[in-house]
């Protein structure tokens, strides 16, 4: 682990009308750094990593991304979010194409890649996630946990700095949970930095190197996982704790 | 003379006349498709004046007769030294590209939101992300009503016998006229026009066939 600085939030701010979803949100992520963030939902956690990949625009704020400031104005995003992995709690594959089409889509057609060579990578993805035999299949053919992985296969095709996961297993039968944790613990330790949006503490305490509680829309407290889970120091983080565990 | 006998009596020139019918289909078809994607995505640009745009144009397709668009659109064109032809052909679009723009842009918007996100956290551009992601899956959603339309405007082209196009309908009710035999004439054509229809959903039904293949 580097001290190099992946990512870094100062006051970031975020409405949508009326209601304030983002309340002067501090954070810094250094490399290699797995960090969840934790909360009840409406807490501003996944409208918080909207942000950093700019899905959704701050209000306010900075974001700092491998150094670099980024805003809309000075930055082509595309180019950014290029850089800046996301999976989603829905998985979103592209249901036309086949799992290989999913994942050779965005380095072909964003960065320009020959296809061969995109080929060769994706089946490197696909055997590093376990689905290999299932290549040429359709996403619909897939059970949620292989569309996950494959999911995760063709962000990491884009070899991004950063990966961001929104509620990754959320959407996942039980019996499908850990695959997906497995995948994403293993990223974790090939040193990918990651920030993960999950209920799931079982491997937030495993494998995050902090974890951040979230409450409407400001964090409330930052610890390692495990002194956070068995020794809260803000009540409010206390009662979530108790109600999920 | 019995239906028999004046069915392959005239059957040159009805098949004449199916063949001008399928011709003023299939062209006015294929521009209406490029007008209806193109206000389709006027009305999703989210630019107000763009949406505004679409709204009128729909609106005076929808308030007025086809009847009343292809004679503004032959005299008016006819008018330029534009062949009636063609006069039919873009007044048949006109009308068509409004319903298929209607049609298209509920199929662009019944489709996930997150699939353009998906698109677009993987760097694409807009554009990219709608023509390689949504339009497909939206296009494949809209074929069983695209279907449907391009055979009513199959068989509102014989409208275009008003301005004297000699396609299936004119042919008939020509007959009808000079033989004072209306009925026998409008039965027989109705036939013919049922062979186009089955022609046209077969087509339309194989295509489906081919792009439901991810499903």
């Amino acid at each position: 682990m580097s001290d190099f600085i992946m990512i870094k939030v100062e006051k970031l701010n975020k409405s949508f009308g009326n209601l304030h979803v983002l309340k002067d949100i501090d954070m810094t992520v250094k490399d290699s750094e797995v960090v969840c963030l934790i909360g009840a939902s409406g807490s501003g956690k996944s409208t918080l990593l909207r942000c950093l990949n700019y899905l959704e625009f701050k209000d306010s704020g900075l974001v700092i991304i491998g150094g670099e400031q980024i805003e809309k104005e000075t930055h082509d995003l595309n180019k950014v979010r290029a850089r800046v992995g996301m999976v989603f709690q829905h998985f979103n594959l592209f249901p036309h194409k086949t799992v290989i089409e999913n994942v050779i889509e965005a380095p072909i057609y964003v960065k320009k890649i020959s296809k061969e060579k995109a080929i060769i990578e994706a089946k490197a993805l696909l055997k590093k996630v376990g689905l290999s035999d299932k290549e040429n299949v359709y996403p619909s053919k897939l059970s949620g946990g292989q569309k996950q992985r494959v999911a995760i296969a063709r962000a990491l095709a884009m070899k991004p700095e950063i990966m961001l996961f929104d509620e990754p297993t959320s959407a996942l039968d039980p019996e499908l949970v850990g695959e997906v944790l497995a995948t994403m613990k293993e990223l974790a330790e090939e040193g990918m930095t990651m920030i993960v949006v999950t209920h799931e503490m079982g491997f937030a305490r495993e494998v995050a190197d902090w974890a951040v509680y979230m409450h409407e829309g400001r964090i409330v407290e930052v610890g390692h996982p495990k002194e956070l889970f068995s020794n809260p120091k803000e009540k409010r983080t206390k009662n979530f704790l108790d109600s999920v565990l | 003379m019995d239906l028999f006998t004046k069915f392959i009596d005239t059957y040159p020139v009805f098949l004449k006349g199916m063949l001008l019918t399928f011709q003023l289909s299939i062209v006015s078809i294929f521009i209406a498709i490029f007008i209806g994607l193109f206000f389709a995505f006027l009305k999703i640009s989210k630019v107000k004046a763009l949406e505004r745009i679409a709204d009128i144009y729909i609106f005076l397709v929808r308030g007025t007769p086809l009847v009343v668009q292809i004679f503004i659109f032959y005299f008016g064109l006819t008018s330029i030294n534009m062949p009636d032809f063609w006069a039919v052909v873009l007044g048949l679009a006109f009308h068509n590209g409004a319903y298929i723009a209607e049609i298209f842009r509920g199929a662009i918007q019944s489709i996930d939101n997150g699939q353009l996100e998906a698109g677009r956290s993987l760097g694409m551009t807009m554009g990219l992300a709608m023509s390689r992601i949504i339009l497909p899956q939206a296009i494949r959603r809209a074929l069983p009503p695209l279907g449907n339309q391009f055979i009513i405007a199959l068989k509102d082209s014989s409208l275009a016998s008003f301005i004297g196009m000699y396609e299936l309908f004119n042919v008939a009710t020509t007959y009808g006229s000079v033989e004072f035999d209306y009925m026998s004439y409008l039965l027989i054509v109705a036939v013919y026009y049922l062979v186009l229809v089955f022609f046209f959903s077969i087509i339309v039904r194989m295509i489906e066939k081919r792009m439901a293949s991810s499903d």
